[in-house]
Parts: structure tokens; sequence; C-alpha cells
């Protein structure tokens, strides 16, 4: 029975972190499958994210910025804001970039976040980090309860975020959006301002990561500068979105679930490797990753769900008589 | 309704284009001709906006718009199509003409999200205008194709559907009957008259072939070695000697033909 239940809230805890991922996921969607942004800095938004809602949400204490106690759902807007806003600038700046450079922009970026986090311990206590973070609906919950709460609270909010990028992906901006990534010269031809495109795709991106970056400090109720590793939120969010299906909203959830899933699976293979062995397990589990990303990508060249048009609602009138123009 | 007023282009040595003056005039279709390389499609770039001239100044209905991006010129009623077709690769047919329609309620981030009604209508002429652009060109049968897996043919009715799409003061046509059959490009011709004539929308397109040119176009504009060469009726301008040495050899570009 144990054993069972053991199994059970060990599947929650995976959902928890998968659904955290699938936000990271969706919001990678809307800059890269939708909008063609190159973000390799993920991990920076998904940090600033993180910070602000421990500072926002945490009692009052000497070792860091903070003492404001607000509710953990204002912690998430602020998240969102800060990331937001921190994306816009960065925008102003890169926007104009080719995405390679993009790309090397915001690692970059991300660098210097990192940076900034472990270095301004007035801020967030440097490397020793901020503890305390509250869950939500914390007063009322404990244990294991809690964190079923908390399941329900995280995929609660992929289902808004999923509802945000349905509506962006199936309207007019999302296909002048998908315009421009793919010829940026003939959308702007047809008199689209790119720039001013990109420039919301990526803070609206930016925020979505910064709210999964909230969630997650919530999550483990503790922040340091470890839980910012580019390995494990930057590559992997990647991974996740190429196998899923970059430019279907759906394939980033799946995407998400499935590589986090087939991750956590890969720790318990890699926990029964003799012990000399066992320090190389996360390269171990990277390499294997690596090797089903190939394998995905042979198979389903655009991910397992590739993009789709959205369905035009106009169908079935489609065939009366055209206006005379 | 263009004016270039002495445009330079060069590309770092290279002087694509040299002090070339011209105009397009309002409510007519002009023919541009010459050789390969005399920088007919840079022209069209330095009017577009997509390349910036190193000298000299762009005028569309009297007003200086050399400083506009290429966005401007476009939401200002001028279109272009691509010699090599810019497809969106990864949009449908019909989102491609759709997606060139300007949509100010629709491509409003807000309204997306939190009025979905806001556009509703506005789709909806976008969508029977493209339905019936689309059944001009005859691409009925590929309109929920990825424009992607297209025949170069194909993506060139394309483009012109986007430009079309825009419901624009003057299109700029490159090579638009460059791999198009002859039946529809001869059915091409017939209705980029009537829109000339009916809609007085401006035309200035850039083709080999002069017998179409001469079917189209009371005016033309010879470019060669980025000069402008001459200009005049397609009669003129064939039986002119610099056009024949242009086109043919002899004399000044002979080295380059
Ligand atoms: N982006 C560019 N960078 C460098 N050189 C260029 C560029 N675009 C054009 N050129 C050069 O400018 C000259 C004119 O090119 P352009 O494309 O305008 O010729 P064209 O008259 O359109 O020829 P064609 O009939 O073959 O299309 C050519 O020598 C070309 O190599
Ligand atoms: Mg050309």
């Amino acid at each position: 029975m144990t054993e069972l239940s053991g199994l059970f809230f060990y599947l929650v805890s995976v959902l928890i972190a998968g659904g955290i991922y699938a936000l990271l996921c969706l919001a990678l969607n809307i800059q890269w499958g939708m909008g063609g942004l190159f973000n390799a800095g993920i991990v920076g938004f998904f940090a600033i994210g993180a910070y602000t809602s421990a500072i926002l949400t945490t009692p009052e204490t000497a070792k860091h910025l903070g003492g404001f106690e607000l509710p953990i759902f204002a912690g998430l807007i602020g998240a969102a804001i800060i990331a937001g806003v921190t994306g816009w600038a960065v925008a102003r700046i890169c926007v104009r970039l080719k995405s390679d450079y993009l790309a090397m922009a915001s690692i970059g970026i991300a660098e210097i976040l990192r940076l900034v986090i472990v270095n301004e311990s007035w801020l967030t206590n440097g490397s020793l980090g901020i503890s305390g973070i509250p869950r939500p609906f914390g007063e009322y919950t404990a244990g294991r309860p809690a964190d079923l709460v908390f399941l329900a609270y995280v995929w609660l909010i992929v289902l808004i975020v999923y509802l945000v990028a349905t509506r962006l992906y199936n309207s007019p901006w999302g296909r002048s959006l998908r315009a421009i990534r793919d010829n940026e010269a003939s959308a702007a031809a047809a008199g689209k301002n790119v720039e001013r495109f990109r420039t919301q795709t990526f803070v609206i991106g930016c925020a979505f990561m910064g709210v999964a970056g909230a969630l997650s400090a919530h999550y483990f109720r503790f922040l340091s500068p470890s839980a910012t590793d580019p390995l494990l939120v930057t590559f992997l969010v990647w991974v996740m979105l190429m196998a899923g299906g970059s430019g279907n909203n759906r394939g980033a959830i799946v995407g998400a679930l499935g590589i986090w899933a087939l991750w956590s699976v890969t720790e318990i293979f890699t926990n029964r490797l003799p012990p000399e062995w066992a320090t190389r397990s996360s390269f171990i589990r990277m390499l294997l990753v690596g090797l089903l990303l190939q394998y995905v990508l042979q198979k389903f060249r655009a991910g397992i769900l590739p993009e789709k048009s959205p369905p035009l609602h106009f169908e079935d009138e489609a065939e009366r008589p055209a206006p005379e123009k | 309704m263009i004016r270039l007023e002495g445009i330079c282009v060069d590309f770092g040595g290279l002087r694509a284009i040299d002090h070339v003056s011209f105009d397009v005039g309002a409510g007519a279709i002009t023919g541009l001709i010459g050789p390969n390389g005399a920088g007919k499609t840079t022209a069209f770039n330095v009017i577009a906006g997509a390349v910036r001239p190193t000298a000299g100044r762009v005028l569309f209905d009297g007003e200086d718009i050399t400083g506009l991006k290429p966005y401007q010129r476009a939401q200002r009623g001028l279109a272009r199509t691509f010699q090599i077709p810019h497809e969106f690769y990864r949009l449908t047919v019909l989102e491609n003409l759709m997606a060139a329609a300007s949509a100010p309620e629709g491509e409003n981030v807000f309204n997306v999200v939190f009025r979905r009604r806001s556009f509703g209508a506005e789709e909806r002429a976008i969508y029977d205008h493209a339905r019936e652009t689309i059944r001009f060109l005859e691409l009925d049968h590929v309109r929920d194709e990825k424009a992607g897996n297209l025949s170069g043919g194909q993506k060139k009715l394309v483009e012109l559907g986007r430009a079309l799409m825009r419901d624009p003061k003057i299109i700029l046509l490159d090579e638009i009957g460059a791999g198009i059959n002859r039946t529809l490009l001869s059915k091409l011709a017939d209705k980029i008259s009537a829109l000339n004539e009916e809609k007085g929308l401006t035309f200035c397109l850039i083709e080999h072939d002069l017998d179409y040119v001469s079917r189209l176009c009371s005016h033309v504009l010879v470019m060669a070695q980025g000069e402008l060469l001459t200009e005049g009726t397609v009669d003129a301008v064939r039986n002119d000697e610099r056009v024949i040495e242009a086109y043919f050899g002899g004399g000044k570009y002979e080295a380059h033909l």
C-alpha cells in the first residue's frame, strides 16, 4: 500500500514539474514556433520570475530584499510583469538581430542575470538562496495533500496559458506572426511592422516563462541559483518543443510531459548504476535524451504533433458567391 | 506616382544603380526592361524600401518616402512581388493571401486574447477577398496546400495574389510572367489591363518578354549596367540603337554580355 501511494506521489511530482515545463514549452512555442525568435536564454526569464515571486511573497528577513508578503497570485503576476519588462528591454536591443545572433545575445543575457543573482546578495541572498517561500493555500494543507493542491494549481495555470496561446495562434495576429517567421521581407512588403510583432511575441513569451519560474519557486519553497541551471531549463525545454512539435501548442504540452517523464525514468535507471558511474549520471541522461530527440526527429520531422494551420470558421458558407469587387 | 531622383546604389564596390531618375506615371502600366544584371530588381527594391539608396530620393505621390521602411510604404498603398518567390512556406495558400491583407483589428494582440468578436467582420471580409483572388488565380485546388510545396509558377501566382490582397495604389511586378503557362499569362495580362482601366490601379512591371511588355505597356523604361538608357513607347525603344546594343552587344556594353 505504501509502495503504491509512494508511486502515486512520485507521479504527482512528475506531473507538477511536467506542468511547469509545459508552461515553459508553451512560452517557447509562442516565441520560436510562431515567431521564429531563437531564445536561448529561457533560464534567465525563468529565474527572474522565480526570484520576483519569491521576494514578493516571503516574510520579512534581513538576508535579502523582501517582507512584502503578498498573496501568491500577486507574486505570479509580478513575476510575469518583471520577466515581461525584461523581455521588452532585451527585445528593444535584440529583436532586429538575425535569429542566430539573437540566440547568442539571449545566452549572454541569461548568463548576466545568473551572475547578478549570485552576486547581489542584498536582493537574492546570493548562493545561500531564499527559503520559506509559501505554497498556494499553504495555510490549509500540508504534507502530501498539499502536493495535490499544487498540482491542480499548476495545471490550472497551464490551462489558462494554453487558452491564451491558442487564441494567439488562431488569429490574424498569429497568422501575420507566422508569416513574418516564414519570410520577413515579404511580410514587410505586406505592411507588417515586423519589429512590433516580434517585440510583442518576445514579451508575451518571457512573461509566461516568468510565471513558470515563479511556480517552481513556490513548489520547492526554496530558491537558490542552482535552480537556474541552463541545462535543466533552456536545453530541456528546447528538446521538448522540438520533439513535441514546434508551432503546435498541444505538441508543446505533449513534448514537455513526454520528455519530462523520460527524464524522470532515466533517473531511476541511472540511480541503479554502480557508484563510479553515478557521478556521471547527468551526462548519461543528457546523452539518452539527445539520442531520443534524434530518433524522434528522424521519424517525425516536424515533431510528434506538427504545426497545423488553424481552421477558418467560414468554410460552411464558403461556396456562396463572393461579393462583387 | 513614383519618382526616382538621382538614385545611386552601391553594393560594396559594385555600383548597381548609377544616377537613375525616372517617373512611373499614375494610372499607367509602365514596363521596366533591360538585360540581366541591369539593376531592375534593385530599382524595385529602392522603390519598395528594401534597399536604401546611397544617394537620391524616392517620391510617392509627391511625398519624399526615402526614409520610410518597407512596411510603411506598403501601408501607404505600395505593393510588390518578388522575382524569387518569397512565399510564407509553412502557411497555406489561403493563409498566405489572408496574411497579406491589412487587419488592424485582428492584428491587435489585446483584441486577439480578450475581444475575439472585435475582428470577426474584418476577418470575414479578408476571407471573401482571398477566396475571390484565389479563384481568379486558378489556385483553388491548392488552396489548403502549404505554400512551400507549390511549384515555382504557382508560387509566383501566390506572390501576385498577396499584392492584390493589399488593395494597393501601385503594384510592382518583378518578372511575374517567368514560369507561368501561356494561357494563364495571357489571362493575367487581361486582368492587369482590367484592374488598370477599371480601378485605375497603377502597375510597373519588369519582364524580359518584349511581346508581353508591348501588349501591356504604353511606356517603357530601359535600364542597362545600372543606368537608365532610354524610355518611350515599346516600338520606339525597340528600334533605339543603344537598346539593341545593350541587348545584342557591340559598343559600350559589349563586354558585359
Ligand atoms: N544584395 C546584393 N548584394 C550585392 N550585389 C547585388 C545585390 N543585389 C543585386 N546586386 C548586384 O546588382 C546588379 C543588379 O542586380 P539586379 O538584381 O538589380 O539585376 P536585374 O536587372 O534585376 O537582373 P535580372 O534580369 O537578371 O533579374 C547585379 O550585378 C547584382 O549582382
Ligand atoms: Mg531582377
